[in-house]
């Protein structure tokens, strides 16, 4: 467990993040009505709803809030944003929560949903698009590889109808794209600007 | 004739073919060209946004770059593909330096992107620039076919920018133009729950069970969808999800395209139909010629 001072100090950065995000100011105008906990179609999953996450990090519990299953849960479907009376789109900041879950090594127990998407860039930046085949195998083999056994009825349906190659297609700027992909990030001109300034 | 350019994506060069198939089939049927962007590369999906932001929208970006200079409007049949690109290109308007930094991460491949291109999804393009007119080419008659329309998630969200949010029906016209029979479907936007079938499975097992429940109240023949991974998600785990939960849910699903090129009188394997999971023959014996 962080303490308070850390949790404190995480706090101060993720919202000066937040309001770097395209309409992230717009958070601060969360009214605590609970329509995106209604409208979530898996908030009964989560272990914190969309609302109480917002309560969260008002409260600096922003531990918790990283560490909930909730962020990973996520099914990106905009519902909340679409229905929100203070126009947040509250998808965008789960997709930073994520991020910043990731940056900073603090996560859920369940580990499943960023590995997942972890090896998707793997793949990703190796062929310049995602190789399903090559996914699974990586995805299941670091999470269960008895799952491959569930796997066998699908998967017989993929290869009869010709929907499973065995082989990625090639994308000529590959080397570029992979370049790109595995540079240590530049800061965001935001920030870039700042501390010229 | 008009022309396009094709950004398929990589769901419909691997598991879902028949959408591509499909797609191309009906867009020669209604005299569209599509040119495929050359040398596409992955948007990124949900999953790129996930850990790093501005690769993520690098990844959206090149592709818009080299879109770009084809001088056409885009046409996306994947959903998720299709609210990525829309998000990189909403992002690099929104935050100043942006575009410069992703133009500067194209710059060694010789690309840049200016904004300039038009991001549209290929339903929204047969009902805007083929409309009506697609009544004219009609060849079979499925008035007898009842179909309940799903939207899903990411095609009319976040902010429904061809159709209402919650209640969009543009494919529901399209169906009824192409002379089936849409029903009242209240899960049509519905979450599928997406990648959650890999990684959170239990729950999105429950959610696609909602939809094949809703699907089956509403006296529907079939179902249609417009997005690659719902379609994955509503057929491929159908058995899993009957066996499951012991409930009668078994309804075929179809690309829209498979349908609507089926009524312009395509062939059923031209259109991919045989490769699809779920068994559509007696549904489409339904049809009867004009």
């Amino acid at each position: 467990m962080l303490n308070t001072k850390k949790q404190k100090e995480l706090s101060k950065i993720i919202s000066k993040e937040f309001e770097q995000l395209p309409e992230g100011e717009k958070l601060k105008e969360c009214i605590q009505c609970g329509t995106c906990s209604g409208s979530c179609p898996v908030s009964f999953a989560m272990d914190y709803t969309p609302r109480q996450i917002i309560a969260m990090l008002r409260a600096d519990m922003i531990e918790e809030v990283l560490k909930s299953d909730t962020v990973w849960i996520c099914a990106s479907c905009y519902l909340c944003g679409a229905r929100c009376p203070a126009g947040i789109n509250f998808t965008d900041f789960m997709y930073h929560l994520k991020r910043f879950g990731i940056k900073y090594g603090i996560g859920p127990k369940n580990k499943k949903a960023i590995k997942m998407a972890q090896d998707f860039g793997t793949v990703v930046s190796e062929h310049g698009r995602n190789f399903e085949a090559e996914l699974i195998v990586r995805y299941n083999l670091r999470t269960n590889p008895f799952n491959f056994f569930k796997l066998i009825p699908l998967s017989i349906k993929m290869l009869l109808t010709n929907r499973m190659p065995f082989f990625p297609s090639k994308v000529k700027g590959a080397k570029y794209i992979r370049k790109v992909l595995k540079a240590k990030d530049a800061p965001r001109p935001a920030e870039k600007a700042e501390v010229a300034s | 004739m008009k022309k396009y350019t094709y950004y398929p994506g990589c769901s419909l060069e691997v598991s879902n073919k028949p959408y591509d198939a499909s797609t191309k089939e009906l867009f020669k049927a209604l005299k569209l060209e599509l040119e495929e962007v050359p040398d596409w590369n992955c948007c990124g999906a949900t999953m790129y946004m996930n850990f790093d932001e501005h690769k993520a929208v690098y990844l959206a970006a090149r592709n818009l770059a080299i879109a770009e200079k084809t001088g056409h409007d885009m046409a996306v049949p994947c959903s998720a593909c299709f609210t990525v690109l829309q998000k990189a290109k909403k992002f690099m308007k929104a935050e100043e330096g942006l575009q410069d930094k992703i133009n500067g991460m194209l710059k060694e491949e010789g690309l840049t992107y200016d904004g300039k291109v038009k991001i549209r999804n290929i339903l929204e393009i047969i009902f805007n620039d083929v409309g009506t007119d697609i009544k004219t080419l009609v060849k079979r008659n499925l008035k007898d076919i009842k179909v309940a329309c799903y939207y899903g998630c990411q095609l009319v969200r976040p902010k429904g920018t061809f159709d209402d949010t919650e209640n969009p029906e543009k494919l529901d016209k399209l169906m009824s133009w192409c002379g089936a029979s849409p029903v009242f479907f209240d899960a049509k936007t519905k979450c599928c729950g997406g990648m959650l079938m890999s990684t959170k499975e239990d729950v999105a097992l429950k959610l696609v069970r909602d939809i094949l429940y809703a699907a089956k109240e509403s006296g529907a023949d079939c179902m249609v969808t417009a997005c690659p991974l719902c379609q994955i998600n509503l057929e491929g785990y159908q058995t899993e999800i009957i066996k499951k939960f012991k409930e009668k849910l078994d309804i075929p699903i179809l690309y829209f395209t498979q349908l609507a090129g089926y009524a312009l009188g395509l062939d059923a394997k031209q259109l991919g139909i045989n490769e699809n999971f779920t068994d559509a023959k007696k549904t489409l014996a339904k049809a009867g010629g004009n």
